[in-house]
């Protein structure tokens, strides 16, 4: 499915994605995130986000805290797919575990541009719909692919649960 | 062959002989710590049907975000927090009025162990690198896997070590220190590895410093930051750690991904200017910058020397006016101490406030928050866009004795300008 860009530098941090203030007790109605997306520093955001778009960022995208509430809120807010140059880690690891689809591509962090049309192809290609051209994309380590592949990080606890019973 | 101190604790956890960085591992944890906001963990185990927690002794868990609750969500969510820790039958929990600041309560309570894996759902967590531990954050449903199994799987971290030269001056200190290797390497400059310091400098400081100085390894993307265990380490834990713990030293022929070497020289006292925390230039350079609010406090400067440092230039003095002054004292045990040698005094007597134990104004949430175009200089560790209030506000990040200095002239000064 093809989906629309919205555009980030480097540096973006979890405090940037969600400020600390929504965070009382945000897990108890995780859906509720998707408003605050960005809400100071990209207000229009939240109002035009549509679902399907797509995220293409710089450098160590998702610095900062640990918060899970940073992927959480970009994924109530419709976005199908995060590519940047590089991760945060601890924001990497979120983003597996509830399950938000995050690509590492130089390649297309360097050349895509706001508004563009992005598209995933099965073979692991990002193909840009608008410029006419595609990009390369770091493949997810297999160890996390079985993660994602499982549907998650419970059925790799239940699993590891039950090999000691 | 040669290992690191960070591959040997982990290889330990592991089970396996050595370990080599980029391997995947399963590591034992020793400590999962949490605060109000990992209620969320708790969530995600109800959610997955898993009713225990692999040891309800090694899960610790404070209330420090929200706290005294400002909102009725956050109200909410301790009284939540509250029913989790006794379903689950959680030993450690500091509730409000009993502890304080995750990274400062539970090293005070010797609960954290040397040469032990402690994860966290707070970045912050790599402080406990400063007791010579492998600690790292993570977020609720790691911590929530790491609960059920008492074990996370890890990617092995290279290592770039830090070797600092030489002796730090009077007025230089850990936080001074930290937030010069981040100005040189960048947010992102130890992205995925582990941050080992060491050198006379880092020797020679006292536990406080290093917690400081392992606090902030995360603000350079860091997975860890350690510090190995000397006699100052000893010092600490002697009397507070109850159970047996095991030291590892990094092997004098270990590899190292890069070396930096610096000479504490170099290291006068710094601000981190808005808004990266990377952003690093001598306060002697921005001197002149005019500051309505100054906080002094947080997981990364609100021990009990730390405010030693601020009274020791807020005594006799007065907050410039116009200018805030917050206190807050990372523990119940710090606010005590300070107390009883009448820091508290000095404070409240210059014109400051002194708050219970939060984590309230550092990432913006309530108790201090910003108006838009106010600056303030804080000795937190983030400055990002917005962090502590309004996206107009500013922050500039600094030692105690900076802070302190800044909040009696009303702007930015170097504290050797003032002592």
């Amino acid at each position: 499915m093809a989906g629309r860009v919205w555009k980030f530098g480097d540096d973006v941090d979890t405090d940037q994605i969600i400020p600390g203030r929504y965070l009382a007790d945000w897990n108890k109605h995780p859906e509720k995130l998707g408003q605050y997306c960005f809400a100071d520093v990209r207000p229009e955001f939240a109002q035009n986000v549509k679902p399907g778009d797509i995220i293409v960022a710089g450098r160590n995208f998702g610095c900062g805290s640990s918060r899970e509430s940073a992927p959480t809120a970009i994924k109530m807010a419709g976005v199908q797919l995060v590519i940047a140059d590089t991760f945060a880690r601890i924001f990497f690891r979120n983003c597996i575990n509830i399950g938000l689809l995050v690509l590492e591509s130089p390649e297309a962090a360097r050349a895509v541009q706001e508004g563009d049309e992005l598209e995933l192809d099965p073979v692991g290609k990002i193909r840009n719909l608008t410029q006419g051209t595609e990009y390369p994309c770091k493949p997810v380590p297999p160890f996390l692919q079985e993660i994602l592949d499982a549907g998650g990080l419970k059925p790799y606890v239940q699993k590891r649960l039950a090999a000691r019973d | 062959m040669p290992h690191t101190v960070t591959e040997k604790i982990l290889a330990h956890a592991a089970g396996l002989p050595s370990v080599t960085p980029g391997d995947l591992i399963n590591a034992r944890v020793d400590n999962v710590i949490g605060h109000d906001i990992t209620t969320a963990a708790f969530r995600v185990l109800e959610k997955w049907g898993i009713d225990r927690v692999f040891d309800p002794e090694k899960v610790l868990f404070t209330v420090d975000h929200f706290v005294p609750s400002p909102t009725q969500d956050a109200a909410a969510q301790l009284k939540d927090l509250g029913n989790y820790i006794e379903r689950y039958g959680i030993k450690h929990y500091f509730a409000p009025g009993h502890g304080g600041i995750c990274h400062a309560i539970f090293p005070e309570a010797g609960l954290i162990r040397p040469g032990t894996v402690v994860v966290g759902s707070d970045s912050h967590t790599c402080t406990y690198g400063a007791l010579g531990a492998f600690s790292s954050g993570m977020g609720a449903t790691d911590v929530a896997a790491a609960m059920a199994l008492g074990e996370v799987w890890l990617k092995v971290p290279a290592t770039i070590r830090f070797d600092i030269t030489g002796r730090l001056g009077p007025w230089s200190t850990g936080k001074d220190l930290i937030l010069y290797v981040i100005g040189q390497i960048g947010v992102d400059g130890a992205l995925y590895k582990a941050m080992e310091f060491t050198g006379e400098a880092v020797r020679a400081l006292p536990m406080d410093d290093r917690f400081t100085i392992c606090n902030m390894a995360i603000e350079a993307g860091a997975k860890n930051g350690i510090i190995e265990f000397d006699e100052t380490t000893r010092g600490y834990v002697e009397g507070r750690v109850k159970e047996d713990y095991l030291v590892f030293h990094s092997d004098p022929d270990a590899e190292y991904e890069t070396t930096y070497r610096w000479d504490a020289s170099a290291i006068v006292p710094m601000v981190a200017q808005p808004h990266s925390p990377a952003n690093v230039a001598p306060a002697a350079d921005v001197k002149g910058v005019r500051v309505h609010q100054v906080v002094i406090g947080s997981c990364t400067n609100g021990r009990i020397s730390d405010l030693r440092a601020a009274a020791s230039l807020l005594k006799g003095k007065k907050v410039a006016k116009g200018t805030r002054l917050l206190v807050i004292p990372a523990t119940q045990q710090v606010y005590l101490e300070a107390m009883r040698e009448g820091l508290l005094e000095i404070f409240i007597e210059a014109g400051g406030m002194v708050t219970p134990p939060t984590c309230g104004p550092c990432f913006g949430g309530h108790m201090g928050l910003l108006a838009d175009g106010e600056t303030a200089i804080s000795t937190t560790n983030r400055n990002f866009p917005s962090r502590m209030g309004h996206k107009g506000s500013r922050v500039y990040l600094a030692s105690p004795y900076t802070a302190a200095a800044s909040a009696v002239a009303g702007e930015i000064v170097d504290p050797r300008e003032v002592k």
